[in-house]
């Protein structure tokens, strides 16, 4: 950073960067706000009209809300049920005798490691012979198995941190454990818990492969499902996808923004520190 | 007085336990199971005879197995290499101090934060072969020479490539940002007071106390890696002519759009086994930390 050709190596990179990461999302869901034939035309037109018909004609003709709502119950459902299994494993792991830990920590690991189709024939005999394929408890269990391991990770790590004599004056206090643990140490954990939900909720909300799967009636997919199978009369509709695609992604983006520091720090929690 | 209620934590942790065991160690022992019968969706009245080895003796002979294995490698081989390049690039500009920084970090996020099958849509959108803007950045406004570059063979597995390569990159910086936040700051400052330039710095201080971050951004990118399916689903189909099948294309393909459970199983098996052989050096490598970090 001393010198000027470094300084400006380094601005370049920083630009080059930034446009690698955000000039092709931003030139898709322009598409968003174009019509169909400013989306055609060569040489492309850079600056769209703005109009809003694309995103009308995705909610009334192709029913985005309805998938919309569908993600919003699923990616909610499997981040509660996560954060509730995950905060009282994590905190049974961050004081259990460290051997013991140690090994359920690994196994618990190797859980997330596994690429789906290992899994995807059996879950889905068992939720057929359950009758759960498309309702939503039979995509938010799957969707609360895969994301378990890396919120205890999370948790775990974070529990540990905190000093066992907290729950020891509660418990002169005269609280039981359980007490202990809801009243004392949750209320104090609320970061790792909030990263944790970020984490589990973003990969529930974006979630397609299991969602195909489980979710095959239309009333019942989320929104990856709906993209993934959007269907136009004639020509691919650009606009409509280009529409959903933001409504799907803007609640994301403004996580990234508002909390891209617990992202962070928790992706590199599960990966790394351990 | 806390030690002693180890009842107490198992207790707790019974319901996590519950959900994996059901949900993810018993369906990969059942796979094993389901791939040494012959089952067919749809026709449940010829049953499930048990076949032996039968599944994976076809699964050999299967030049469309071994072709979807084949590229599937090249997939893993090729983003897990650009992705740490990027990826490491990524995170040395985000790890130095600067104005723009937490704006730098957002965008990076971005790739990563958004759906994978708004990415395929995407870059399906981009690679167009009629008004992409792609074609056009490379050809200008003659059309005539515009390329289909998802529905050539030849081009179709490299445009999925590039897709894979924008999307992950980002993560791979988060765990290589990770490392580089570890590596104190006095080093620096001594390698600077005995002249070293920024290049002798990297290649001297940063680089020898990154490769444990770059080993374990490499072995859980390719793991990753293997289980791609939405982008090769999205943007091609798998095709053109299987140019694009990935493996766990392949064994979807089978098991659900074919109803060869069976025969499904045994190759989601395989993708398993590959996957657990870098699965097991991945932990055994956390497992080391762990037990040299002593927490």
């Amino acid at each position: 950073m001393e010198k000027l050709p470094n300084k400006i190596l380094f601005i370049l990179g920083v630009f080059l960067a930034a446009a690698f990461s955000l000039a092709p999302f931003l030139w898709f869901v322009s598409a968003a706000f174009k019509d169909q034939t400013q989306i055609t035309a060569i040489p492309p037109e850079w600056l769209p009209s703005f109009s809003v018909e694309a995103f009308s004609s995705a909610v009334t003709h192709h029913g985005i809300f309805h998938y919309l709502w569908n993600s919003v119950i699923v990616a909610g459902g499997a981040t509660l049920v996560t954060i509730l299994l995950g905060a009282l494993a994590g905190y049974a792991l961050a004081r259990l005798s460290r051997s013991w830990a140690q090994i359920i920590l690994m196994g618990i690991l190797a859980c997330a490691m596994f690429p789906q189709i290992a899994i995807v024939g059996p879950v889905w005999r068992f939720l057929k012979f359950m009758g759960w394929l498309n309702t939503y408890q039979g995509l938010i269990l799957p969707y609360v198995a895969l994301t378990l391991p890396l919120a205890i990770w999370i948790l775990a790590v974070f529990f540990r941190e905190m000093p066992e004599e907290l729950e020891s004056a509660a418990l002169v206090d005269g609280c039981t454990r359980l007490g202990s643990l809801v009243r004392v140490i949750i209320p104090l954990s609320a970061p790792g818990l909030f990263t944790a939900a970020i984490l589990t909720f973003i990969y529930a909300w974006n979630e397609f492969f299991l969602a195909l799967l489980i979710m095959t009636d239309p009333a019942r997919q989320t929104m990856p499902v709906g993209i993934a199978l959007f269907q136009g009369e004639h020509t691919i509709p650009w606009g409509e996808i280009a529409a959903a695609s933001l409504i799907t992604t803007a609640p994301l983006i403004f996580m990234v923004l508002l909390f891209q520091r617990r992202i962070v720090t928790g992706l590199s929690a599960g990966a790394i520190k351990g | 007085m806390i030690r002693k209620d180890q009842h107490f934590y198992l207790a707790l942790l019974l319901p996590a336990i519950i959900v994996l065991l059901l949900f993810i160690a018993a369906p990969i022992i059942n796979s094993f199971f389901l791939s040494f019968h012959r089952i067919i969706i749809g026709l449940p009245q010829l049953k499930t005879p048990f076949v032996a080895l039968d599944n994976y003796l076809q699964l050999l002979k299967d030049p469309i197995a071994r072709h979807s294995f084949f590229i599937t490698i090249i997939f893993v081989a090729l983003t897990t290499f650009f992705e740490l390049l990027i990826g490491l690039f990524l995170a040395l500009l985000i790890h130095h101090r600067f104005p723009g920084r937490g704006a730098l970090r957002a965008c990076v996020l971005i790739p990563w934060a958004i759906p994978t099958v708004v990415s395929a849509q995407m870059w399906r959108y981009l690679f167009n072969d009629a008004y992409g803007v792609i074609n056009y950045m490379i050809f200008g406004a003659s059309t005539n020479s515009y390329i289909p570059w998802l529905a050539l063979s030849t081009t179709a597995l490299s445009s999925i490539i590039i897709a894979d390569i924008w999307k992950t990159s980002s993560f791979a910086a988060l765990l290589i940002l990770a490392g580089l936040q570890v590596i104190p700051e006095e080093l620096y400052q001594a390698a600077k007071v005995d002249g070293a330039i920024a290049w002798q710095r990297f290649r001297h201080v940063t680089w020898p106390l990154i490769r444990p971050a770059l080993l374990i951004a490499l072995l859980f990118r390719t793991i990753d890696a293997f289980r791609v399916f939405d982008l090769a689903f999205v943007m091609t189909q798998g095709g053109p002519a299987d140019a694009t099948n990935v493996l766990q294309l392949y064994g979807y393909k089978k098991m659900f759009v074919e109803g060869w459970m069976g025969y499904g199983s045994a190759v989601s098996v395989c993708i398993f086994i590959i996957v657990l052989v870098i699965a097991v050096a991945y932990v055994r490598m956390v497992g080391r930390r762990l037990l040299e970090a002593n927490v």
